[in-house]
């Protein structure tokens, strides 16, 4: 399958304009509609390695991203996003297309992939045995991901972590990572090598910037891993690091917390959970310094399960 | 104007067979658009059709949905039969309309059927103890303004929606099934005297009886609904309830002879007409000819006729920019139009739709973010 880098830019802004670029991202195939710079822009920088598939190719999820018409074309024009017709979300100012592109991505497998148990986590492997690291907005969560995929954990995904029901894998949904203020500089000086979107400004987190997902990782988007440990992280300036036991029990009602649809499914999601939760090692996780939680995570990794 | 190929499908599922994939992508998009998506998985199950692998996980997803749903409405009318239970007893029944009688009834139309608010009618009496009954229990007036209470309380046929403090859910008390405004009135006496008693689901246990409208009420309300209401974002999927209810109740004795004889009585000849000619004409319901026959001159004549066929062929398809131009936007508009004026006299009418278009808050101002 051919990838989004082996399309020249002529003909990525052809196929987004007239819906006939239908990316790959792990399990999921999605036809992108745009007619704005700043969404083929931002798949140029962050999907390059990502696979595309045929125009005529079933796809999973259709993403329009169209201008606004009218006089919102010239005045603050705005980007609006609709899915076959349905049009979830009040539009955003023009220049925050590349973000909503990631939002509306998310919100794709969330709200219709229910053969996955959905959290919101980032998942990353390494020897065999993945890590998922659940968190809401402001712990640290995303930050701490980028650090290991920069430091060879394999990526398998910054925002969600899909439990297959059929059989508690984790599947890879390989896509860039979203990196908020402060911690962009962070992974910049951290990872200098790191391929970044541009950064946009204003948005109701801040800027936001995404770093573009390890070529190697995207590469390996159809092995799925098994989930070693459960890791809920927090960021706390100048803190020490620290790993502290989380019981079985807790870990599961902390991961309900975090999952979009736990309720939807079940029984299943129960079972599918309390399967994850069994083989895991629940842990809270305090840092301020990288460098160390690095080192202590690859320390986990070379132990023997 | 070609129909959708979800209708075509709808009329004949074996239609589906051999479609190429991006032929799937289409009918899977224009189903959520119609809000028929929980419907089709059973609907292509139960014709024996078997989807490429691709399609087929998103029905598969569908089913998981639609099933949950189901689920989780039946237990919504349980806690409203508990609510109710707990007010007194001045409901006499809890009898149930649209999509949430054909879940507990376990009709046909209910496979796959996702609804948002639970509908229910009660004595106009009983109105003030009802609405205590489910505050008690949760239930709260949703965000309206004085206006919209006033339009509710004043010219409606219900109460204004009361949404769930901590689920989200939203039910209707309606004492009519039309407004107090309207030119039809429907007696809605002579609606409960004929409803029918129906049993708490398996594993379901309701501390209210349980009812519904009778078959030939329930396709009378169901065909006033689409017909008189001027809303067509969901008018397929309520036109694929009345095929899918006159299929059903088409079957039992006495159903076709009772059904124009009971129109006439309610004042819904007119609705009936329009109904049976849209389902016969977009789904193929099959109409016996003497029904036909009966409701000819319940229509309107021949030069509206064409006007209203215009209109609601195109209303009718799915709400999805594939089967959707110039023409459909101004025909859902002009339909907009004629439901408000069927239900309200027209000084009322002028003055309920300049305040919706420049004084009430527009919903595009909501709070919905990307979030």
């Amino acid at each position: 399958m051919p990838l989004l880098a082996s399309l020249t830019h002529a003909e990525l802004r052809r196929r987004l304009h007239e819906g006939e670029l239908v990316l790959r991202t792990g399990p999921f195939t999605t036809r992108i509609r745009s007619d704005i710079a700043q969404v083929s822009d931002g798949l140029a920088r962050l999907y390059a390695a990502h696979p595309v598939e045929d125009a005529d190719s079933f796809a999973d999820f259709q993403v329009n991203l169209l201008r606004s018409s009218g006089w919102r074309r010239w005045i603050r024009p705005q980007v609006l996003f609709d899915h076959g017709g349905n049009a979830p979300f009040t539009p955003l100012p023009l220049g925050q297309s590349q973000p909503m592109f990631e939002w509306v991505m998310n919100w794709c497998v969330s709200n219709h992939a229910h053969s996955y148990l959905i959290v919101h986590a980032a998942v990353l492997e390494r020897n065999g045995r993945a890590l998922i690291l659940p968190a809401p907005p402001g712990s640290g969560k995303s930050t701490l991901c980028a650090a290991l995929a920069m430091r060879g954990w394999r990526l398998l995904s910054d925002e969600l972590a899909l439990v297959r029901c059929a059989d508690g894998q984790l599947a890879p949904l390989v896509r860039p990572v979203s990196l908020k203020n402060k911690s962009l500089d962070v992974i910049r000086a951290f990872a200098p090598e790191a391929r970044f979107g541009l950064p946009v400004g204003g948005t109701i987190k801040g800027t936001i910037g995404h770093l573009a997902p390890p070529a190697a990782s995207v590469a390996r988007a159809d092995e799925p891993a098994l989930a070693a440990w459960v890791v809920f992280p927090r960021f706390e300036a100048g803190a020490a690091t620290s790993l502290t036991p989380v019981s079985k029990a807790q870990t599961f009602m902390r991961l309900i917390d975090n999952a979009f649809n736990y309720a939807l499914l079940g029984e299943r999601g129960f079972e599918v959970l309390a399967r994850l939760v069994d083989d895991c090692e629940g842990s809270d996780f305090v840092y301020s310094r990288l460098d160390e939680a690095i080192a202590l995570f690859d320390g986990m990794s070379a132990e023997a399960p | 104007m070609k129909p959708a190929l979800l209708v075509k499908v709808l009329r004949d599922p074996q239609r589906a067979s051999g479609l190429a994939p991006r032929a799937w992508e289409l009918l899977l998009s224009q189903a959520r658009a119609a809000g028929l998506h929980g419907a089709l998985p059973f609907l292509l199950e139960d014709a024996g059709m078997e989807a490429p692998p691709a399609p087929r996980r998103h029905l598969d997803w569908l089913r998981t949905e639609a099933l949950r749903h189901r689920d989780s409405m039946r237990n919504e009318v349980r806690l409203i039969a508990r609510a109710l239970a707990d007010g007194g007893r001045d409901a006499e029944q809890l009898l149930l309309l649209k999509g949430a009688a054909y879940l507990m009834a376990n009709l046909p139309p209910a496979r796959g059927r996702l609804f948002g608010d639970v509908d229910i009618l009660v004595p106009k009496r009983a109105l003030p103890a009802v609405e205590r009954a489910l505050v008690l229990h949760g239930w709260t007036g949703t965000k309206l303004d004085a206006y919209d209470q006033r339009y509710y309380r004043e010219w409606m046929h219900e109460l204004p929606p009361l949404e769930h403090m901590q689920r989200g859910t939203t039910i209707d008390v309606h004492h009519a099934i039309l407004p107090e405004t309207a030119g039809l009135r429907p007696d809605p006496e002579r609606l409960r005297g004929s409803a029918v008693p129906i049993a708490w689901p398996d594993g379901v246990q309701g501390e209210y009886p349980l009812s519904t409208l009778s078959p030939q009420d329930m396709v009378l309300h169901s065909a006033l609904h689409l017909f008189w209401d001027g809303e067509f974002d969901h008018g397929l999927r309520d036109l694929y309830d009345l095929h899918r209810l006159l299929a059903e109740f088409g079957k039992r004795p006495g159903f076709w002879a009772g059904l124009v004889p009971r129109a006439a009585e309610l004042e819904l000849m007119r609705p009936l007409f329009y109904a049976l000619r849209y389902a016969a004409a977009l789904l193929g319901t099959p109409v016996p000819e003497d029904v036909s026959r009966m409701l000819r001159r319940a229509g309107p004549n021949r030069l509206l006729l064409r006007v209203m066929d215009g209109l609601f062929l195109r209303s009718l398809q799915p709400m999805h920019p594939s089967c959707s131009d110039a023409s459909s936007g101004i025909a859902r508009f002009v339909l907009y139009v004629r439901g408000n004026w069927l239900r309200m006299p027209p000084v009322l009418l002028a003055r309920h739709l300049f305040h919706k278009a420049f004084i009430s808050s527009r919903p595009a101002e909501e709070a919905r973010t990307a979030e």
